[in-house]
């Protein structure tokens, strides 16, 4: 279906608002007649990269091609591309019929082929007969079908939908995530889609883009991104997955939640600390002795329709997520394996946080927009400038934002089997890592302190 | 009970508030000088307010006209005005927002003496002429907020992406202003225009600072002088009942077309 | 060019229109008939006997129409925003369209009744002309806030255990006071500054703040007038603060 012909290019595009980062240096090509999705939570740039593509936004930097020519300078209204628009965007004071007709009037087309276009394609998205309703008086999944019809009767080069089916309920977005594929067949033009949820991008998509701040994070088919995940957000925001620090021992050989194990990656090094997803249907019961690799207390057990969600803890304190079609009872113990297959290593992103700070005098760091204590520097000067590591595990998170040196809040969590590895977005904007026992959702609103000893502090050398 | 009591006073505020524009509309159907004297039915009164045969006709008639003159010109350069205004204000954020919303409340909270006077000053000050333009200028200046808070529930009830919608199908920004934007933005600018048209035609205090030394009169000065002078011109007796039956149906048509609006909403 | 920036015709307009005049009125107030800085006129009212007994006068009957018309609003308003009692939005329309018609011709109509009657003009007719005039200004705001008002307050309170009578007091009314609030900007400041309404209603012999601000801009004793029009400003200024209005009435008409 889709073809190796690139329709759109996105060359180094980025982006800001007010200052702040939206898309950072993106790199994308979409293939004729490809279905991409753009996959990532609400502020990753999916939305922004969408309205650089249809038009209604110009990339600070960067270029975005059409068949290989630049189309920056070209305003919306003469690209060729028709956009399905999140809350639909119908014209309340036009019936169905001129809704639909509103693109081809423009266009000049004569009156009995907009008829004929007009009915063509309601035909297409089941909507006959009601070209002269009003849109007030729609369904959410009729205005949506209106929609979809008013921006493909123009016979676009490429469709750009903006989480169409979000205001739908569920049961509707599965009959609609159906329909769109069989158009997307039948019509053979470039979709490009943009969701936050996964399970559509994987349904619908033969491209998915993986976002998060600003950057893609992953591109790759459903199976890819599913399967082999690049690091631990994809993994996390992928389907369930139970994520865990690992220690990559040699090629092929890997050990986490304190047991060891074979796997098939290679090339990581040895003794590298790493990454590892298990997805949670991955993680098999057994009886033999022979192929136990583990054994694990059962938690909790809940049914979901179609199979168990379990969690366990393992004999050496970490907790699974485990799915399975089978239940087993709380508080029996369990053996568990876990085939080479199936075991995800992923690089470690970072190992510890590191700052950039500047020296105020020998007992005080400036960094983060923040001026911390240290142990004192000998070796350094008032101004000299300086690199901070600190463990993630020696961030001291605080309850109130005023206790902190920094304020910020959690931006995002992740559990890894025996602690939490949380992001949190300071009021300045900088990222900083933390591990912790306790629990925080995200959105909280924390301080940050550093104890002094916890700072360690080199020289940083300009480039 | 307990609604028996609540109606009664209803009804006995409410015929408190119309007594005096009944008892104007009864005896506009009479031909005495004096009111309160009734000398028989007779339609006399009406008849000489539309052929013009009283004493003074000439000038009543032409304060008629410059009553609905300013007022319809100054309703519509506030339409205009306000629209755009509502647009601009719509689209911008933040202290700038805040600002223009506060000075656009300003007219509206201001007594009407304060703003006369106020901009009576500003036409000295500026070595302006006063006559028709400066009562035009003062009568947009109140009646433009009307309009600017008309249009923007509209605005904020808009689909931010029905402008982007007519772009991606086709239409330049000024198809898209004009196709898509101005017919949804239309019941809006209708209120307005009516509110500012009604506020004008009330005005008595800014005109009266605002008109200069030519003469001109408004149906309000004219009235004034009239009262002043002792008497009130039999005529405008028919002329008020008129006004208020006018403003009554418009009133009443601007709300049942919002509890219209409401109930397809 | 940027949507935000259509508004700048208007903010311009807004300038010279309102915010300069507004200014004038404080540059004329401290200036002499030759243009000189001057606290004279300022001062020259604190010394006008005529001019603070008007004022006095006015303030009073001011705070008496606005006290009056809370008192019969209120109810009034608590009635037609009440579902049970009051089915149609109609009445509500009938009550603010006064608000509509020129109040010059509703005094006058008021005082022809008064003489046709044979009421003697004086404080009273003042008074009872002015709660005519007013009243709807009173009863719309108030009655917007009840409509909107969420009814569960009011449930929760009675689930909670209170009687009706009570629900009225500590629930129904402090939630309504912002209502009550424009309310009062709406009536008192135009009150204290109205001019000839105070004549036709009294046959000239009571004035109020209003008129003698006229008086001295028709006798073309500018600097005066406008330094009593400053005080009137600043008034304005303190009751809004204390309101907390920002013509929430005069939006909610819409």
């Amino acid at each position: 279906m889709a073809g190796e012909e690139h329709i759109i290019d996105l060359k180094h595009v980025s982006k800001s608002f007010g200052g702040k980062v939206v898309l950072d240096d993106i790199n994308l090509y979409i293939r004729k007649g490809e279905f991409v999705t753009l996959l990532g939570p609400s502020g990753c740039g999916k939305t922004t990269t969408l309205r650089l593509i249809a038009g209604f936004l110009a990339p600070d930097e960067g270029e975005i091609l059409l068949d290989g020519r630049d189309i920056s300078g070209i305003p919306p209204y003469k690209r060729p591309f028709n956009t399905v628009f999140q809350r639909y965007a119908l014209f309340p004071h036009l019936d169905v019929f001129e809704n639909i007709a509103f693109g081809l009037k423009l266009q000049k087309v004569p009156a009995d082929e907009i008829e004929q276009r007009v009915r063509k394609v309601l035909k297409m998205v089941s909507m006959t007969d009601y070209e002269e309703r009003d849109v007030d008086s729609l369904s959410g999944g009729q205005q949506q079908r209106v929609a979809i019809a008013r921006a493909l009767v123009n016979q676009p080069k490429i469709l750009l939908l903006d989480e169409p089916l979000a205001a739908l309920d569920l049961k509707l977005r599965k009959d609609m995530q159906i329909e769109l594929k069989e158009m997307h067949r039948e019509l053979g033009i470039t979709f490009i889609y943009v969701t936050h949820d996964q399970e559509e991008a994987l349904t619908l998509s033969d491209t998915i883009v993986v976002m998060d701040e600003g950057r893609i994070q992953q591109i790759g088919t459903p199976a890819e991104v599913y399967n082999e995940p690049v690091n631990a957000f994809v993994a996390d925001f992928i389907g369930e997955s139970n994520i865990l620090n690992g220690t990559m021992i040699r090629d092929r050989r890997v050990s986490f939640i304190g047991h060891e194990f074979d796997c098939v990656d290679e090339g990581f090094g040895e003794n590298k600390p790493v990454d590892v997803v298990v997805r949670p249907e991955d993680i098999y019961f057994t009886q033999k002795e022979e192929k136990t690799q583990f054994t694990a207390t059962v938690k909790s057990c809940t049914f979901k329709g179609v199979h168990y969600e379990m969690y366990v803890d393992s004999d050496t304190g970490y907790e699974l997520m485990i799915q399975n079609y089978d239940a087993y009872p709380v508080d029996s113990v369990v053996r568990l394996y876990i085939d080479p297959d199936d075991i995800q290593v992923m690089h470690k992103e970072r190992t510890c946080n590191t700052f950039e700070g500047v020296m105020k005098d020998e007992t005080h760091v400036e960094m983060l927009g923040g001026t911390f204590e240290c142990l004192p520097q000998p070796d350094l000067r008032a101004g000299d400038k300086v690199a901070v590591e600190v463990d993630f595990d020696k961030v001291d998170l605080l309850d109130h934002q005023e206790e902190g040196e920094l304020a910020g809040e959690v931006h995002f969590l992740l559990y890894k089997g025996d602690h939490y590895h949380l992001t949190i977005l300071t009021e300045d904007g900088d990222h900083l890592w933390v591990d912790t026992d306790d629990i925080w959702d995200k959105g909280d609103q924390v301080g940050v302190n550093f104890a002094p000893q916890d700072l360690k502090i080199s020289k940083r050398h300009e480039a | 009970m307990k609604k028996f009591f609540a109606q009664c006073y209803i009804w006995i505020l409410m015929i408190l508030l119309y007594a005096p524009l009944i008892f104007i509309a009864v005896f506009s159907f009479t031909e005495s000088k004096v009111l309160g004297n009734w000398t028989g039915f007779s339609t006399r009164l009406y008849e000489n307010l539309f052929t013009g045969r009283m004493q003074g006709s000439a000038s009543l008639i032409s304060a008629v006209e410059n009553t609905l003159l300013i007022a319809l010109v100054s309703a519509a350069v506030s339409m205009i005005l306000g629209t755009i205004a509502a647009i601009g204000i719509h689209n911008m954020t933040g202290r700038g927002k805040r600002a223009l919303l506060f000075l656009n409340n300003i007219p509206m909270i201001n007594p009407d003496v304060i703003t006369g006077v106020s901009l009576f000053l500003l036409f000295i000050f500026l070595h302006f002429s006063q006559g028709y333009l400066s009562v035009i200028l003062s009568h947009i200046s109140f009646g433009t907020p009307y309009v600017v808070l008309s249009v923007m529930p509209k605005l904020r009830q808009m689909n931010p992406n029905v402008y982007e919608a007519a772009l991606d199908l086709g239409a330049t920004p000024s198809q898209a202003l004009r196709k898509v934007l101005i017919p949804q933005l239309r019941p809006g600018m209708v209120s307005g225009f009516i509110l500012a048209f009604t506020m004008s035609l009330d005005d008595f205090a800014v005109t009266f600072f605002t008109r200069g030394t030519i003469g001109l009169e408004t149906l309000s000065t004219y009235i004034y002088a009239d009262a002043r002078k002792g008497g009130l011109t039999p005529e405008l007796r028919p002329l008020m009942t008129l006004i208020f039956l006018i403003i009554l149906v418009l009133l009443l048509v601007i709300n049942i077309r919002q509890a219209k609006m409401q109930k397809s909403e | 060019m940027k949507r935000s920036h259509w508004s700048i015709p208007y903010a311009v307009f807004l300038g010279v229109f309102v915010v300069l005049p507004l200014l004038l009125i404080l540059v004329y107030a401290l200036q002499d008939g030759s243009g000189h800085f001057t606290f004279a006129n300022i001062a020259r009212f604190f010394s006008d006997s005529d001019a603070l007994g008007t004022f006095a006068v006015s303030l009073e009957i001011a705070i008496e129409n606005t006290l009056i018309c809370i008192l019969l609003g209120y109810p009034a308003a608590w009635i037609l925003a009440n579902r049970e009692l009051n089915r149609s939005a109609v009445t509500i329309v009938l009550f603010i369209l006064p608000m509509w018609i020129n109040a010059l011709m509703r005094t006058l109509a008021t005082a022809e009744l008064f003489s046709m009657f044979g009421i003697q003009l004086g404080k009273g007719t003042l008074l009872f002309g002015m709660v005519y005039d007013y009243l709807p200004f009173m009863i719309y705001p108030i009655y917007n806030v009840l409509n909107k008002m969420d009814k569960s307050y009011a449930e929760a309170a009675q689930d909670l255990g209170a009687t009706p009578w009570k629900v009225f007091w500590k629930v129904t009314v402090p939630l309504s006071m912002p209502g009550v609030a424009s309310g009062v900007l709406m009536v008192f400041m135009p009150t204290v500054s109205t001019f000839a309404i105070s004549e036709f209603l009294t046959n000239n012999k009571i004035k109020l703040f209003g008129t003698i601000i006229q008086e001295n801009i028709n006798s073309s004793m500018w600097n005066y007038g406008a330094a009593l029009a400053l005080i009137m400003l600043v008034i304005i200024g303190i009751s809004t603060m204390f309101t907390g209005g920002r013509g929430e009435a005069e939006e909610a008409l819409i």
